[in-house]
């Protein structure tokens, strides 16, 4: 029966690759089981370093799965003539299995600390009138809209024909999200009532919104169409339905489609409830 | 062997012998300070949870493989289901009481509260824990646990449904989760009596092992699994504290309004503005600054008893034992400044997240050389594929892949797309079931003939290996291709998403996997409860292990030992040359011939 067990453990790694490369070449019936289109600038470097520990933790995966099937294939006790190796350990090994691991993942971790930065900490700058350097708040590019999470809905607002949001003007729409493409877009967002967690899949963008604390979210949408926009946080029983949609479009769409919604919109019926006060 | 009998405690050994009073009785079985009755309560009491903990699961596994379709049989069981139909609420409470069962009744109770109390005294040559009273006492409070969080059942929507994480504002505003005032609120209390019961087990171990080892059991003597015992009830005496402070905070913000998690003004569902003054991040900070060690309280153990097993299977010493314990305390220091990677999109300041980032990266390092060191342990040794073995084996197979995915994790900015998706249930499962069930599942074929005088079946034990292990993987590797799809976790219908509609197949595969899991431990329940009355009796030592409690008669009377252990050597002395067996009790005097003294080699 060694020799069975033995094997058993050897399609672990087997089954495992395999599963993963069905998925990823895209295989009938595993079709789409792999990461969603990416249509954000700066999805990409997610993708390339979710690949990269990919890659290095399936060689990891596949080398030790294999010389743990091999130790158990060569030395069950009823194939195994030798004695027992005698031994307490190596030092050396000791050392080189620490320190090679441990520069592998520090490695790791100070490669992607730019893609973190780059994700969470370096919001879009406009550019300065003629070169000037303003306050740091000023070059600060502003949020195209407003995006406030609610049970269960996403609650936009779009800056009305002032350019400014948070007064009367304001464009107001529910789980509609409209960007315009190839422009960068800064996203201001908030929670109404309970944590949530907007989530643009296909935009590799992912933030909690806290009641109480005001964040913002930057992307480059590269490409046209409408994606799903997810709430990742637990939010209550109605959870699963808060689904949103994003319509990426040209600048001209865009413009048309906010004028539309601008001029379609009753303002007198849009009282702000306490919750959503500033 | 030494053969100094004590006789001091034979006539308790013999108290409950037949026509028993219902007092003694009851002193005996039921309010016991026995530690090994008192881990054999953990033992059974967890063992139940273990199935409703797994019945929990198959429900949302239902729920995601055939959303809004009646469940056979067990639809009409749960009360809550409408006509055998799962409610999104009910969905809620769901994965809420899976996850709370699975961690707070089942994993933490099972290791230290079962294994630990069994074990630690038998191991390090006692005769029974330092505090018998306080031993019991841990046990007793698991009782009000078990009834407050069994009573939340009893109230729309029929359980706690704010996650086992109880997030605020949704745990806190009773408004924003109708209906869930009073099941949520006895959820906390449930924890917090958790809680005390852990604190007193641990305090009682950690003295327990400082104070009471057997002459010539020195630290550098332990067995692994003592070792991991004792760093974990470090762990729980330091991280625990917290969590019970943060559940009373919450608690105090349900009851009183305090608002210590709520910010100024905020309406959840028509509740009436809260005056605020707080911080809903706070709770998280808390939260994990416990549950991230609560983590390594759910592993350590196990993988201190999978050496155990290990090397004794392999008939060989374990491979670098010092490198084992001091990973074991590498993984207990740095698991404490890691909770924030639960917490990279949460809102915390991206920079705190950086450097948690670092320390999460390098705590894989630790758990890389225990890996290393047990692949070690096997190599050159005469493995022996006892059913103990496989499920040990399996451990060390299946927490490679729970370790190398928790690096995707690690990483910030990959976490930003796979945090909350199926890619993190599939790490976790692979850690907590594929790893610490599975070596749980591993010590009790290992230490039953210990505890009752008999040996499980083994070939039904080898079946049960083969299935769990077959269906874990169909249920769990699965998860992880729709982690990388985005799949979130926690909803009740994924599939109104455009994105995640395709992948229904998928999950009605893992659903039939999960059912097939659960459906396997009929297995288990059969052999273990059979094996009790009609197992093969046996001796002291049927393994042919070194360490202690093999050395003490098969079940252990009262007192444990019949005669004092006096330690010679460590616990892996398999293959030594001074003897001619291939294993080398620690209680064995070493040979009176000097040319057969063994002179290690100094590295």
């Amino acid at each position: 029966m060694g020799r069975f067990w033995s094997l058993l453990f050897l399609m672990v790694p087997i089954v495992g690759v395999g599963v993963f490369v069905w998925a990823m070449a895209d295989l009938p019936g595993m079709k789409g089981h792999w990461l969603p289109e990416n249509i954000n600038e700066y999805g990409k470097v997610i993708d390339d370093l979710f690949m990269f520990i990919l890659y290095l933790t399936g060689i990891i995966f596949v080398i030790t799965g294999i010389v743990l099937f091999w130790f158990l294939w060569k030395y069950d006790a009823t194939q195994n003539a030798e004695p027992v190796k005698y031994t307490h350990g190596s030092h050396t090994l000791e050392v080189v299995w620490s320190i090679l691991p441990a520069a592998t993942l520090l490695f790791i971790a100070i490669y992607q600390m730019n893609a973190w930065a780059d994700a969470k900490m370096r919001r879009p700058m406009l550019p300065g009138p003629d070169g000037k350097m303003k306050t740091a708040d000023d070059v600060l590019m502003p949020p195209l809209a407003e995006v406030t999470g609610r049970q269960f809905e996403w609650r936009i607002r779009y800056a009305g024909k002032d350019g400014v949001l948070g007064n009367e003007d304001d464009v107001s729409i529910a789980n509609d999200l409209h960007v315009p493409v190839n422009e960068e877009v800064v996203l201001k967002i908030k929670s109404q009532d309970v944590l949530h967690s907007f989530f643009l899949p296909n935009l590799r963008l992912k933030q909690d919104v806290v009641p109480g604390m005001k964040q913002h979210v930057w992307f480059k949408a590269n490409r046209t169409g409408v994606f799903d926009i997810v709430c990742a946080e637990l939010c209550g029983w109605g959870h699963y339905k808060m689904r949103g949609r994003l319509t990426v479009e040209s600048r001209d769409d865009f413009n048309r489609w906010l004028d539309l919604q601008s001029r379609e919109q009753n303002r007198a019926e849009f009282t702000p409830t306490t919750g959503e006060a500033e | 062997m030494s053969t100094t009998t004590l006789d001091t405690h034979d006539t308790h050994a013999h108290g409950h012998a037949a026509g028993m009073s219902v007092g003694t009785f009851i002193r005996t079985y039921v309010f016991s300070l026995d530690h090994k009755i008192i881990g054999l309560q953990f033992l059974f009491s967890t063992l139940l949870w273990f199935l409703v903990g797994g019945l929990l699961a198959l429900g949302i596994r239902w729920q995601l493989a055939w959303p809004w379709s009646d469940m056979p049989v067990i639809g009409r069981m749960l009360f809550s289901a409408e006509g055998g139909q799962i409610s999104p609420e009910f969905y809620t409470t769901l994965f809420t009481m899976h996850a709370t069962v699975m961690i707070f009744f089942v994993i933490i109770p099972i290791l230290a509260g079962a294994f630990g109390n069994f074990l630690i005294p038998l191991m390090i040559g006692a005769d029974d824990m330092a505090f018998p009273t306080l031993n019991m006492l841990s046990y007793w409070f698991m009782w009000p646990a078990f009834i407050l969080i069994g009573l939340s059942f009893f109230w729309p929507p029929y359980g706690a449904g704010a996650g086992w994480t109880s997030y605020p504002p949704l745990s806190v505003v009773t408004q924003a989760a109708p209906g869930s005032d009073r099941a949520q609120t006895l959820w906390l209390l449930g924890i917090t009596c958790v809680g005390v019961s852990s604190m007193l087990g641990s305090v009682n171990y950690l003295t327990t092992i400082i104070q009471m080892r057997a002459p010539g059991m020195t630290m550098f003597r332990l067995p692994l699994t003592i070792w991991a015992m004792f760093i974990t009830a470090i762990l729980q005496a330091f991280a625990l504290p917290v969590l019970t402070a943060a559940g009373f905070m919450q608690l105090m913000d349900r009851v009183l309004g305090t608002g210590f998690f709520l910010p100024e003004g905020l309406v959840a569902n028509n509740s009436l503005p809260a005056s605020g003054g707080g911080q809903p991040i706070l709770w998280q900070h808390l939260f994990w600054f416990y549950s991230h060690p609560a983590v390594y309280i759910m592993i350590l153990p196990a993988m201190g008893m999978v050496s155990d097993i290990i090397s004794c299977f392999a008939r060989k010493p374990i491979f670098g034992y010092k490198p084992m314990v001091y990973s074991i305390s590498g993984i207990a220091g740095l698991g404490f400044i890691v909770w924030g990677h639960h917490m990279f999109v949460s809102g915390m300041n991206p920079m705190l997240g950086m450097t948690f980032m670092v320390s999460t990266m390098m705590i894989a390092l630790p758990s890389a050389v225990k890996v290393f060191n047990w692949m070690g342990t096997v190599w050159g040794g005469k493995v022996q594929f006892t059913t103990p073995m496989l499920f040990a084996l399996s451990f060390v197979s299946m927490f490679i892949i729970g370790g190398l995915s928790g690096i995707f994790m690690a990483a910030t900015p990959v976490d930003i797309f796979i945090h909350d998706t199926y890619f993190i249930v599939a790490h976790f499962h692979y850690v907590l079931f594929a790893g610490t069930a599975m070596a749980v599942f591993g010590a009790i074929y290992f230490w039953y003939p210990k505890m009752f005088g008999r040996m499980m079946n083994e070939n039904l034990g080898k079946v049960h290996f083969f299935l769990t292990f077959l269906f874990l993987n169909g249920t769990f590797f699965t998860m992880h291709i729709l982690g990388a799809v985005g799949f979130p976790r926690r909803l009740a219908d994924p599939y109104d998403y455009e994105t995640f509609r395709h992948l229904l197949p998928m999950n009605q595969f893992m659903s039939i996997c999960a059912i097939c899991m659960v459906g396997t431990q009929i297995l288990f329940a059969f052999n273990f409860i059979y094996s009790m009355f009609y197992g093969t009796p046996v001796g002291r030592n049927p393994w042919g292990a070194n360490s202690l409690e093999w050395t003490a008669p098969s079940p252990p009377g009262h007192g444990n030992f019949d005669f004092q252990p006096i330690v010679y050597r460590g616990p892996y002395e398999y293959g030594s040359p001074e003897v001619d067996t291939d294993f080398y009790p620690q209680t064995q005097p070493p040979p009176t011939d000097p040319k057969r003294i063994h002179k290690p080699e100094h590295h």
